[in-house]
This record gives structure tokens, C-alpha cells and sequence, in this order.
């Protein structure tokens, strides 16, 4: 018994130094950044703003993870590539057509809700699809089962497209409209970053309201909550997976092209690291929970892009915008180790599946 | 009768569609096209032809299968409509893409590949030649399935042996020149391929084979199958010594160019026995399990390497254990924050650490000690006294000692106390501890004892390429080795070695593959997933375990429709 008593204490002593060093690390690079003052206040705003693009960018991603975690209890690696599809799709047969035409210049409001709708269209589709071949059929199979299949998925989509679209990187097209700056309250806005956290916002909005006051929204809570007593209570739960997937996808879809709008660019490999940063939000903000996965999705936004310019740069390290990713990475480590229940979640027992 | 009949009918349409459409996916990402250049039998087929035929003879065929006693007549019929319908969206791609141009969009659909769908022919005589031959290709399949058993399965064998031989006729080729000399090769093969009559030969000698081992095996009874405990033995030896005198001689029968591909699936089957203890045995889904390999890799560099990011100039073997030491203590470090976690979210956190090390070793902050993106160069090979392994058959004798070592330690660690109870572990983690089972050292164990054998991996790894970039440790390598698991059978040694042959030999064989292998891999694991949980060659626990899962499952799903 004391035995078993010291292992513990241990582990514990450990993972407290650990946690120790991070926020001593994280204050005096902070510290160190502030006193050394590297960049002017525009800088740190035009930093916190596109952190919020990006941040609604993941928002909008990880609602999908967060979904499907919800009714299935699986993560569905093969999102990110749903959110590829769609977009490099439109991309390919609409964006870079329309935009040689001068289409997307003259009319872009049509052009971009064509857009958005092959995007999502396409993203739905290759959902639908996963989840009928990969995932349906080993619902009742051991946990890791499925989270092979989605890996699986996730490396077969993404060299499909390639197959199909090709390797290179594609421009996506500058819409005249959305070029430049704007002035919002005294402070210069990058119009498509404009766009991006709007059409976000009302997104998530939109999908909340969806899930919490319509009737599919309450079957789809219903076989959040246990499936067998909502298919006892008539509700179908196959369909319900479906609908399920098919939203969350959806989501994906537009994601991709708010991404497009921003990065102008789209290639086989884009859904790969969002797809993974976008898991994180959603454990960040508490996995299965839908204001978790927006509230996660901000969070880390805003790390990503404050986060090397205050914590690495006080500590003297060359070239921090390289160690982004390593932020996100990071935190999604941290995350799972010392709070799996994340911001806002209840934690989702291991036992429940 | 008749709605049977009607149901059936739509079945096949059905079938016929799917199997159109994947087909109509092969040709449009490239692989019918890319493979039509590839012969397998001169001027009479090729590889092309397999993506093209493959799936509606098989949807044909197991259609058939699906037919009631008696109802057999109806078997040519329906893989008629499967061939049939399969051509028609094929065709539809070749009215398009000889009307529109395409190509803008889709990169694939080339002309190469219209001509290959319409056998030169063009549009219209080619769509009906499609068409024909597809129906025919189904009636044959499906009309396959009505013959005998052993005839049948004759046949199965007597085409896949044809093809596969044909299919690595470059590589055999090579072999027989070097062995018996150029003059034989061109009655053999022509220019990569197995010529005609060879194929047939090949075909013909298969097939009867199989259909006389067939006939006898039903004949005979088990009587003669017994042996005595000491003829057992013996016998065991033998295959034994058998096996041991193969492995050594083996870089003299291969060559350099097979030898090098040998060495590259030992990396692998290292790297496979390491994993295969911490997913297979512990249960603990690892995919950042490149980390270690990578550490045991940028040990050995700059432990050994001449150039200047040199720290010392320890010899390969001196530097070796350090590196598996590197390794361990990496595993154990990576260990202790993730001990409390599990299934999932173990994944996705040893993921994370996969890439925090891969993005450290490419930026800047560690530039000064291990190079950056350009990595560590000038690390010499392993030598033995003078003698430098400079030769891919000579490095060969390293690995294999390599695998022999890890093979050994982790044959003996599954049936010892430790490896029970991992396996408890793996499977309930409650159970095991209330058993009195230490979760904290067990785990840590296999984490440890995984990442040595990946950081021995590693390490020969970077001697024998003799200098390390940081993009040959992405994430992919931790997948292909997760593969290479599965495809054998989770949990199983001999499953390794298959699963690394099957993943990373066939590849290095087929080099045009290589823009399609992760689309393979991605499709191979999502399909063992469905249909062969176990693996090829699965560890016998592991085989009666899923089965009794699907014995438990199967009421169940009934209950539930």
C-alpha cells in the first residue's frame, strides 16, 4: 500500500515540476519580452487580430471533431482532410475559373457563395462517405479500431486528391473587394480577416442555435447523451451519426474557404496541421462540448500568434515564428495531461464509450 | 420467384456501379494510366490492366458466390450486368474527356489514359470494346465461381502466381542473368515482362499443381500427418538450420540492389518489433514513435559523424549503446507525463511529442548542435576492425544481427512475466491493477524497451545513409510502421517481418508506386480494419480474441435490427 502510495506521490511530484518550469518558462519570457519591447503597439494589434482569424478558423474545425466526438466518442482524424476536400475541389473547378473569367471580381458575393456551396457540398459528400464505409461498420469494434480506420482515411484522402488534383501548391484568387486594409475604431483591419471572423462568428452562432432548439438538434443531443435509449425513444441513430457527420462537415467546408480567402492558397497537404491544431481547440475548449470547441479555437488562435512574439522572444531564441507550431503542439500535450477536461467541458469518462 | 429474381438483378446493378465507380477512381488519380506502361506479360497485359479488371472480377465473382445451390444459371447473368454496368462510367469519362478538356481540372485524365480505356480504338469503337470486354470479363469471373472448388482455386492461384512473377521480372531477371548467364534471360523476359508463352507455361504448371495438391490433400487421410514427438523435433531443427543458413547466405543470392532493399525492411522490422511491444503487447497506440528513432539517429551522428557538428569520435560500435541508452531515457521521459492517459488521447499527446521533436530539430534554436534543415553529414559507415561496411551486403549482417537481437528479446519478453502483464494491461487497466499489476513500471517498460529498439533503429539508420535530415522523421515514418503492425497482425512477431516485407519491400520494388503509396497504406489500413482485424499472420491470442469478439458482437447486431 505505501508502496503503491510512493509511485504515485512521484509521478505526481514530477508532473508538478513540470508544470513548474512551463509557467516559470512561459512568465520570464514574457517578462524579458516586455522589458525588451521588440515591436510597436500596431505590431502586437495586427498580431491579435489575425490570431482571432486564425482562431475562428480552428473554431470552425473543431466543432466537427467536437460533433462527432460527441455521439461516437472517437476522434475522426480524417476531418482535416474533409476540410481540404471541399475547398481545393472549389478551387480547382470554380475559384481559379471564375477568377480568369473576371466572375468572381464582378459578382463576388454569387462567386463566393458558389464557392461555399461546391465546398460544402464536397466536404459533406467524402463525410458521408467515410464515415458509411470506414466508420459504420465498426461502431461496436474496440476503441482503437476506428481511430486506425480514421488515420487510415485521412492518408487515403489526401493522396486521392492529389491523384486527382495534382501536387502543386494552387493559388486561390485575390477577390478585388477584399483587398487591402479597412478602418474599424482607429484600427487598420485586413478586410478578408474582416470577412473570416464574421462569417464565423455567425456560423457558430447559427449551429448553436441549430443543435439546441431544433428537433434534429435534439436527436443529435439525444444520441450524444446514449444511443440505445434514443433509438429506443424512435429516434434513428444511423441517421442521426449521419447528420452529425454531414454538419460538422459542412462546417469544414466553409472553414476551407474562409482559409482560402486568407492564405490564398490550397494543396492536397492544407487540412493536415489545421485538421490536428483544430483537435486541440476542441480538447482546449473541452471535447464534445460546442462553445468549448469556439472558445478553443480562439484560445489557441491567439497563442499561436501572440505566443512566439511574448514567450520566445524574451527568452532569446532565433527565428521564433518557426516554433509556432510547436505552441500548438505543445499546449494540446498540456492540455491532455493536466486538464482533459478542457475550459468549459465536463470530462468525458474514458468508461462512457 | 419472380421479386427475388428482380432483387437479385438490382444487386448486381448495384455492385456493378460501385465497382465502375472505384474504377473510375483508379483511372482518374492516375493509377490505370501510370501502370499501363508497365508490362506484366509482353505486348499482352499490364499492370494497368489489373486496377482496370481486378475489382469487377472480384465483384463478379463474389456476387456469384452469394447465389443459392441451384440458382447457379442465374451466375453468368449477373456478372454479365456487374461487367456491363462497370464499363458505363468509364465510358462516360471518355465521352467527356474527348469533349472537354479536362485535364485543367483533373491532372490525370490524359490522353494515355483515354487510349488505354478505349484500346487505341477511338471513342466509339473503343466505349463498345469497353463495354464487351467488361461483360465478358464479368460472365468469366462470375461462371469462375460454378466450377469445382479445387479447380476454382487452381486457377486463383495459377493467376496470381503468373502475375506476381510477372510482376517482379526486372528484379528476377537480374537475378537469373547474374546466375546463369544472359543468354537464357531472352527466351524468359522481354524488356521487363514475362514473354507470352512463359506466362502460359507458368499459368498452366500452377494451376495443375494446386488442383493435384488439392485433390490429394481431400483424399488423403490424417493418419499420415502424424509424426512422433522426436521426428517433430527433428523436423524443427531442420527448418530451423534451414532458415539460419538462408539468412546468411542471403546478400550472396540477392545482390546489391535486393540486399539494400533487404536492409531497408530490416530498419523497418526493428523499428516494427519496438512498436509491436508498446501497441501490440501494452495496448498503448503510439504515433509519435519516430521521435525516438529520430534520437537514436541524431545520436549516433553526432556522436560518430567527421564533420563539424561532431562531439567525439566514438566508433560505430561504441556509439551504438549510448544511443539505445538516448533512446530509453527519451521513452521514459516521454513516459511519465502520459502514464495517466489512455486509448485516444494517448494517440493524439505521443503524436504531439512526434512533431514537437520533428519542428525542434528544423528550426533554428537547435541549429548549432544538430544542423538544422541540413541536417548532420559525414557519418561514417560501421566498421569491422580495417574493414569498413561499406557495401549494402555487408551492412546486411549488421541489421540482421539488429532484428535477430530484437526478435529474440521481444520472443522471450511475451511469454515472460512482464509480457503477461502487459497483455493484461492491454487489456483492462482497472482489472490489471486490482490484480496487483504496477501500471507506473509496466507501462514505462514498454515505453522504454520500444523506444531502444527504435533508437538501435535509428542509429544504424543513420550510419548506413550516412547523413540525417530532419524531414526523414515526419509523422509518416511513425504511420508506415503502425501499418506494417497491422498488415501483419498486432501483437505478432512473424507479423512484423510480413507486415515489413509486404509494406516496405513491395514498394521499393515498384518504384512508380511511390506517388501512390500512401494512398495504398491509407486504403490497406482502413480494409484490414473491415475485413482482417488480425493481420496476416496474427499472434494467437490476438486471433481468438477478436473472434470471440465477434462471436459476442454478431447476436447482438442481430438483436439490434
Amino acid at each position: 500500500m505505501l508502496k503503491r502510495f510512493q509511485d504515485i506521490s512521484l509521478i505526481d511530484v514530477i508532473l508538478f515540476l513540470i508544470r513548474v518550469a512551463i509557467i516559470v518558462l512561459v512568465v520570464w519570457g514574457t517578462v524579458a519580452t516586455i522589458i525588451k519591447n521588440p515591436y510597436d503597439a500596431s505590431t502586437w494589434i495586427d498580431t491579435i487580430i489575425s490570431g482571432i482569424a486564425q482562431g475562428s478558423l480552428y473554431a470552425l474545425i473543431a466543432i466537427g471533431y467536437t460533433l462527432v466526438y460527441g455521439v461516437l466518442f472517437m476522434i475522426n482524424f480524417a476531418h482535416g482532410e474533409f476540410f481540404m476536400s471541399g475547398i481545393l475541389t472549389a478551387a480547382v473547378f470554380l475559384a481559379v475559373p471564375m477568377s480568369e473569367s473576371g466572375f468572381l471580381d464582378a459578382h463576388p458575393i454569387i462567386g463566393l457563395l458558389l464557392i461555399a456551396a461546391v465546398a460544402i457540398i464536397v466536404s459533406v459528400a467524402i463525410a458521408l462517405l467515410t464515415e458509411r464505409v470506414a466508420y459504420r461498420p465498426l461502431r461496436k469494434a474496440p476503441r482503437l479500431v476506428p481511430l486506425i480506420t480514421a488515420i487510415g482515411a485521412s492518408f487515403f484522402w489526401q493522396y486521392f486528391f492529389r491523384g486527382l488534383y495534382g501536387s502543386e501548391v494552387k493559388p486561390f484568387p485575390q477577390i478585388a473587394v477584399l483587398a487591402g486594409k479597412t478602418t474599424i475604431a482607429g484600427v487598420d483591419i485586413l478586410k478578408n480577416q474582416i470577412v473570416v471572423i464574421i462569417a464565423a462568428i455567425l456560423m457558430l452562432v447559427g449551429l448553436y442555435i441549430f443543435v439546441m432548439k431544433t428537433t434534429t438538434g435534439k436527436s443529435i443531443r439525444a444520441v450524444a447523451e446514449d444511443k440505445d435509449v434514443a433509438a429506443l425513444m424512435g429516434i434513428d441513430v444511423d441517421k442521426t451519426v449521419s447528420i452529425t457527420f454531414a454538419m460538422g462537415s459542412a462546417m469544414a467546408g466553409i472553414a476551407g474557404v474562409l482559409y482560402a480567402l486568407v492564405f490564398r492558397q490550397v494543396h492536397f497537404f492544407m487540412g493536415f496541421i489545421p485538421g490536428l491544431k483544430a483537435f486541440t481547440a476542441a480538447v482546449l475548449g473541452g471535447i464534445g462540448s460546442i462553445p468549448g470547441a469556439a472558445i478553443g479555437g480562439f484560445f489557441l488562435g491567439m497563442f499561436e500568434s501572440v505566443g512566439p512574439g511574448l514567450f520566445f522572444e524574451g527568452l532569446g531564441v532565433p527565428a521564433p515564428h518557426q516554433l509556432k507550431d510547436v505552441i500548438a503542439f505543445t499546449m494540446l500535450v498540456l492540455v491532455l495531461i493536466f486538464r482533459p477536461q478542457g475550459i468549459v467541458g465536463e470530462r468525458l469518462a474514458e468508461k462512457k464509450a | 420467384m419472380e421479386t427475388k429474381m428482380s432483387l437479385q438483378l438490382k444487386d448486381a446493378i448495384q455492385q456493378g456501379l460501385i465497382s465502375g465507380l472505384v474504377v473510375l477512381a483508379l483511372s482518374v488519380i492516375g493509377l490505370v494510366a501510370l501502370f499501363g506502361e508497365r508490362d506484366l506479360i509482353a505486348g499482352v497485359f499490364t499492370l494497368g490492366q489489373v486496377f482496370l479488371y481486378a475489382v469487377p472480377a472480384a465483384m463478379a465473382f463474389s456476387l456469384a458466390g452469394k447465389l443459392k445451390a441451384g440458382k447457379q444459371s442465374q451466375a453468368l447473368l449477373f456478372g454479365l450486368v456487374v461487367g456491363v454496368v462497370t464499363a458505363l462510367p468509364l465510358i462516360l469519362l471518355v465521352i467527356l474527356a474527348t469533349s472537354v478538356d479536362i485535364r485543367q481540372y483533373l491532372v490525370n485524365v490524359s490522353p494515355a489514359l483515354i487510349d488505354h480505356l478505349t484500346y487505341n480504338q477511338g471513342v466509339v469503337v473503343g466505349s463498345l470494346m469497353l463495354i464487351v470486354v467488361m461483360g465478358l470479363l464479368g460472365v468469366v469471373a462470375a461462371g469462375l465461381q460454378l466450377l469445382p472448388n479445387h479447380i476454382k482455386r487452381g486457377i486463383l492461384s495459377g493467376l496470381i502466381w503468373t502475375l506476381g512473377i510477372g510482376l517482379f521480372s526486372e528484379i528476377l531477371s537480374s537475378r537469373i542473368r547474374d546466375f546463369f548467364g544472359a543468354a537464357v534471360i531472352q527466351y524468359i523476359f522481354k524488356s521487363k515482362a514475362l514473354v507470352a508463352w512463359v506466362a502460359g507455361l507458368i499459368f498452366i504448371l500452377v494451376t495443375s499443381l494446386t488442383i493435384w495438391q488439392q485433390q490429394r490433400k481431400s483424399h488423403k487421410t490424417e493418419t499420415a500427418r502424424i509424426l512422433t514427438t522426436e521426428q517433430q523435433k527433428k523436423l524443427q531443427w531442420a527448418k530451423f538450420g534451414g532458415g539460419a543458413v538462408l539468412l546468411l547466405v542471403l546478400p550472396l543470392l540477392l545482390g546489391t540492389y535486393l540486399s539494400e532493399v533487404m536492409n531497408n525492411v530490416g530498419i523497418y522490422i526493428l523499428m516494427g518489433m519496438g512498436l509491436n511491444i508498446v501497441v501490440g503487447f501494452a495496448g498503448l497506440l503510439d504515433l509519435g514513435y519516430v521521435a525516438f528513432f529520430a534520437i537514436g539517429a541524431y545520436t549516433m551522428a553526432i556522436l560518430t559523424t567527421q564533420g563539424q557538428l561532431g562531439i567525439s569520435n566514438l566508433t560505430f560500435w561504441t556509439a551504438l549503446p549510448i544511443c539505445v541508452l538516448a533512446a530509453v531515457s527519451a521513452g521514459v521521459m516521454l513516459g511519465i507525463p502520459v502514464l495517466r492517459m489512455r486509448g485516444d488521447y494517448l494517440a493524439i499527446v505521443t503524436l504531439g511529442f512526434g512533431e514537437i521533436i520533428r519542428i525542434l530539430a528544423l528550426s533554428d534554436l537547435l541549429k548549432p548542435y544538430i544542423g538544422g534543415a541540413q541536417g548532420v553529414l559525414q557519418i561514417p559507415k560501421p566498421s569491422i576492425g580495417s574493414l569498413s561496411l561499406i557495401k549494402p551486403e555487408q551492412l546486411y549482417y549488421v541489421i540482421l544481427g539488429g532484428v535477430l537481437l530484437a526478435t529474440f528479446v521481444s520472443w522471450r519478453l511475451r511469454d515472460s512475466r512482464l509480457g503477461r502483464q502487459w497483455m493484461a494491461m492491454r487489456e483492462d487497466e482497472d482489472v490489471a491493477e486490482a490484480m496487483g499489476i504496477n501500471l507506473v513500471n509496466t507501462k514505462l517498460l514498454a515505453f522504454a524497451i520500444g523506444a531502444g529498439f527504435s533508437g538501435l533503429s535509428g542509429a544504424i539508420f543513420a550510419s548506413k545513409l550516412t547523413s540525417i535530415f530532419p524531414h526523414s522523421f515526419d509523422l509518416l515514418k511513425s504511420i508506415y510502421v503502425l501499418c506494417l503492425i497491422i498488415v501483419g497482425g498486432i501483437g505478432s512477431l512473424p507479423g512484423v517481418v510480413v507486415g515489413a516485407l509486404v509494406l516496405i519491400g513491395l514498394p521499393e520494388l515498384l518504384r512508380e508506386f511511390a506517388e501512390y503509396r500512401m494512398l495504398m497504406y491509407g486504403a490497406l489500413l482502413i480494409v484490414m480494419m473491415l475485413a482482417k482485424p488480425e493481420g496476416f499472420w496474427p499472434s494467437a491470442v490476438m486471433r481468438r480474441e477478436l473472434h470471440a469478439h465477434q462471436d459476442e458482437a454478431s447476436p447482438e447486431t442481430a438483436g439490434s435490427d
